[in-house]
């Protein structure tokens, strides 16, 4: 009698440990919630009469550079979806750093223009010496991030000045002032200043060669860089258990000496450095002159939706980011092909939403629990 | 009686009055499920018509819950509801109140501002003809009700200027005022003074004699001893068993508590006291309202001594745990550490300079609670070797050691070592790994908050046995709880705390639970305050 009893709740317990693995792994379930997104996507373009096939057809041209219908490759798609992705990735990094910390920053856009016009300055009125000019560059922007991202970091643990406020209004900010100082410049016209430099931009020739001519540079590398630092200072440093104690609970965490403000004030201002070094990747990456911005680019936003479905850590927010921008990429090779481009907008869309299928599953995890239990019961008074 | 928990019917009582005595309640088989926790499994209760009927058991057993059932708060999963002899179902705490049941929570639901009558009538507002709420009669009313059953309120008062005991007794008459003949008491003895707790036994006393039934939860065995006439006991979420209490010892009833011999005294030898090592000096301390919740305090604790600080909850206890630990700024006085004046120094540099802090709440102030165990261990010392390098970078294995270590020594139970998740950890152990970081940081001071509130006997007893072992190394010991029985069992010297002053200061071996009761409200002592008997030195 005893032993079966054992037996029994052994294989209870082994169940039990499988279902809250499955509740505890963010990574399995963001998988889930992706594939999710991609057949409500696939129905949709079914249902509206056009052929799901020339979706993944364009998917995989994005993704591989190979044109399945006409049989012929060309590498610069791949280049094309990396320095699509380029920002997102670090606009992710820069919303999920600080909310390891406990913090929800909305701000990525402020501080992605900050990087972006200060790096457009530097561009242009920088030494032009090759190699310094654009490191130069990379650095001057991810410091302008850095301090628009840590001020607000210093006044949220100095003056509890919720940073969800503070960073909408610096987003603003940031807007009017790029286009301000922009516009100072003397050859600048409402929306462009003359070319930058050879010097400055982020050009890289073995990059250039190997996907014939993209747009691609050594953004890429910096965005690697990044997701590695990323990494090592959120899992392997003292900094990083600080930040992430923090985050989890501020009170316990200043209970135990540590300095909250300081914590707050370096996770704002890494971010803002990662959302900087997004505005120097897409203005020396992408363009060849300055642009006077007349709206905000977005990635700021958008790398909110890649951190949530990255769970936050560099890895998941890494293959996020690859994700929404393959499926931004794919959107003209989509619309050739027949497919309304809006549907990658309602692919990322629902991604996002379904994230929220998270506490859906604990949910129903908790209902079988209560549900085994009451069972366990029944059985013993039969 | 281990082997057969299921035998949930009690016995006949039939030495207990005439043979045909009617019940109030009969709770039969009720069984209640949480996500994870059972926490009503079977549970039996048969309540008689007008009797003094306790609930006892301990943090957990599943008290609340079988209460809140009966007052329609939860919805059981299993089990049948008798009022009076007829099945009910009760979905809401208005349908319990239809049938003549009342409950005086543990923590008050009044609103502060209102006066005494217009916190009973809320929600069934007497009416003049005119339609307005015609709150002379209600006023008339209420008198009446406090006169009839010795409780003397003052209808008229604002609930803010009354004390908690006053509070108490509105709650009673919200509930008499709705008829109630059945009245559910929830801990209510857990923020009263001694002296309100001997009038609340009176009171009890008197509502019975004028007819109502009530039900006493609570896990205080002499308030048991002297009002109620029969008890249940649960354990776990299970029904143990029910007993006449005249007939019952309160060692009988504390072993069926708990499931095993409990020693109620703690063991410790006469203390060695040393110098000062706190000094503190007319501090005062900003609450939450801005005013002053610690006034002028001043008190000393030596080496080598449990200096206790008694008191009922919300007396300035955490405003001076948090004004000694840098988590509130102080107002003015002085704070001297070792010789070392702290009063503007950085919670960092208090804990390096020898200060280490069980907090009250242990998972708000002392935990991450998502962290692993060994995480938690090292929280206030990540940041020096061997746990992380010149460099900053972690070092995992120091760390994983220092966890394990820790389990060992203090015994703590994790299921995954110290990989743990500590949430996942019961209140006991997470309890023990907040104690096992502070005294393994080998602190001068170590103040304790409230160490063993919601813990269950067993932990209880290794957390003080602790204190005690630190004691007797030479450390200061700073110790804060609401419970008396505590600070009598563990302190060398107890000062009490009322209104955010040290009302006196007595001697642990010579201390008279009356007259602590009498400080913690305020009342002056003629005696000169005990200083500590320094002993040893040169």
């Amino acid at each position: 009698m005893p032993e079966l009893k054992k037996e029994e709740t052994k294989a209870e317990t082994i169940k039990k440990s499988a279902l809250s693995a499955f509740a505890g792994s963010d990574g399995a379930i963001s998988i889930l919630v992706v594939v999710l997104g991609f057949v409500c996507g696939t129905v949709l373009i079914w249902a509206v009469g056009r052929d799901p096939g020339n979706m993944y057809a364009s998917l995989l041209q994005t993704l591989t550079g190979y044109d399945v219908l006409r049989g012929t490759w060309n590498a610069r798609y791949i280049g094309e979806w990396l320095t699509a992705s380029l920002p997102l990735v670090l606009c992710g990094l820069a919303m999920g750093f600080p909310a390891r910390t406990g913090l929800f920053n909305i701000g990525a856009e402020g501080q992605y223009i900050m990087g972006m016009t200060v790096a457009q300055f530097v561009a242009l009125y920088g030494p032009k010496v090759p190699g310094l000019h654009w490191l130069l560059a990379l650095l001057a922007g991810a410091l302008a991030g850095a301090i628009w991202g840590g001020v607000v970091g210093w006044l949220k643990g100095k003056y509890q000045v919720s940073e969800v406020v503070a960073t909408i209004m610096l987003n603003y900010v940031a807007y009017y002032l790029s286009r301000f100082f922009t516009m100072l410049i003397p050859e600048a016209n409402t929306y462009k200043t003359q070319n930058f430099p050879k010097t400055a931009l982020l050009t890289d020739p073995f990059l250039d060669r190997i996907t014939n001519d993209s747009r691609l540079g050594i953004g890429l590398w910096v965005m690697l860089i990044c997701c590695v630092i990323y990494w090592f200072i959120i899992e392997r440093t003292k900094l990083g258990f600080q930040l992430r104690a923090t985050g989890f609970n501020r009170e316990a965490a200043r209970c135990s000496g540590i300095k909250v403000t300081r914590s707050l004030t370096i996770s704002m201002a890494i971010a803002g450095a990662f959302a900087g070094l997004a505005g120097v990747v897409v203005a020396l990456g992408s363009f060849n002159y300055g642009r006077v911005i007349s709206s905000q680019d977005g990635y700021g936003f958008n790398g909110i939706a890649v951190a949530l479905v990255g769970n936050s850590t560099a890895g998941g927010t890494l293959a996020a980011g690859l994700l929404f921008g393959m499926l931004a990429s794919a959107q003209p090779l989509m619309q050739s092909r027949n497919i309304p481009k809006e549907i990658t907008m309602i692919i990322s869309g629902l991604v996002v939403v379904f994230i929220s299928l998270r506490a859906g599953f604990r949910m129903i995890i908790e209902w079988r629990e209560r549900r085994a239990a009451q069972q366990k019961r029944g059985e013993r008074d039969d | 009686m281990s082997g057969n928990e299921k035998a949930a019917v009690p016995q006949s009582n039939a030495k207990q009055g005439s043979g045909s005595e009617r019940y109030a309640i009969e709770m039969l088989g009720i069984t209640k499920v949480f996500p994870g926790v059972v926490a009503n499994d079977g549970v039996t209760l048969r309540v008689k018509e007008n009797e003094i009927h306790a609930i006892l058991g301990e943090n957990g057993a599943g008290k609340s819950t079988l209460m809140s059932i009966l007052f329609g708060l939860y919805e059981p999963d299993g089990g049948k509801i008798l009022v009076k002899g007829k099945e009910v179902k009760i979905h809401d705490p208005n349908e319990a109140t239809a049938l003549g049941i009342g409950m005086v929570h543990q923590h008050f639901k009044l609103v502060h501002n209102y006066t005494v009558t217009e916190n009973i009538i809320l929600g069934m507002e007497p009416r003049t003809r005119a339609g307005n709420v015609d709150i002379a009669s209600a006023c008339k009313r209420v008198g009446e009700l406090s006169e009839r059953y010795g409780l003397s309120v003052d209808p008229k008062a604002i609930i803010d200027n009354i004390t908690v005991g006053m509070q108490q007794r509105v709650e009673i008459l919200k509930i008499l005022y709705r008829n109630a003949d059945i009245l559910i008491f929830d801990e209510p003895t857990a923020v009263l003074t001694p002296q309100e707790i001997d009038e609340l036994m009176q009171i009890l006393k008197l509502l019975k004699a004028e007819g109502k039934t009530i039900i006493l939860i609570t896990h205080k065995l002499k308030e048991i001893k002297e009002v109620a006439e029969r008890c249940t006991v649960l354990r776990r979420g299970k029904y143990i068993s029910t007993f006449d209490v005249a007939t019952t010892n309160e060692q009988q009833m504390a072993e069926m508590m708990v499931g095993r011999a409990v020693k109620f005294k703690v063991d410790k030898g006469p203390a060695k006291i040393g110098p000062v090592v706190l000094n503190v000096e007319n501090l005062t301390v900003m609450g939450a309202k801005g005013v002053p919740a610690v006034k002028n305090l001043s008190l000393e604790v030596h080496a080598g001594e449990v200096l206790g600080v008694a008191g009922v909850d919300g007396n300035g206890q955490s405003e001076l745990i948090q004004g000694l630990t840098g988590l509130l700024p102080v107002q003015s006085g002085k704070i001297v550490l070792n010789g070392e004046d702290i009063t503007h120094a950085s919670i960092k540099e208090r804990i390096l300079k020898g200060m280490g802090h069980v907090p009250e709440d242990r998972q708000k102030h002392g935990l991450v609670l998502p962290f692993r165990l060994d995480e938690n261990v090292v929280l206030k010392d990540f940041d020096r070797q061997p746990y992380s390098s010149r460099a900053g970078i972690l070092n995992f294995g120091p760390i994983a050691e220092r966890g394990k270590k820790l389990i060992e020594q203090f015994d703590i139970r994790a299921g995954e070592g110290p990989a743990t998740i500590v949430k996942t950890m019961s209140g006991g152990n997470q309890q023990k790994v907040i104690i096992a970081r502070e005294i393994d940081l080998s602190p001068k001071l170590l103040i304790v908050a409230q160490p063993t509130r919601g813990l269950d006997v067993g932990a209880i007893e290794y957390i003080h046995k602790r204190i005690i072992q630190e004691r007797d190394k030479g450390r200061a010991i700073l110790l804060v709880s609401f419970e008396l029985d505590e600070i009598m069992s563990l302190c060398d010297r107890i000062a009490a705390i009322s209104k955010g002053e040290i009302v006196g200061v007595v001697n642990g071996e010579d201390a008279e639970e009356y007259q602590i009761g009498a400080m913690m409200a305020g009342v002056k002592l003629d005696k000169k305050p005990a200083a500590a008997k320094i002993q040893g030195g040169a």
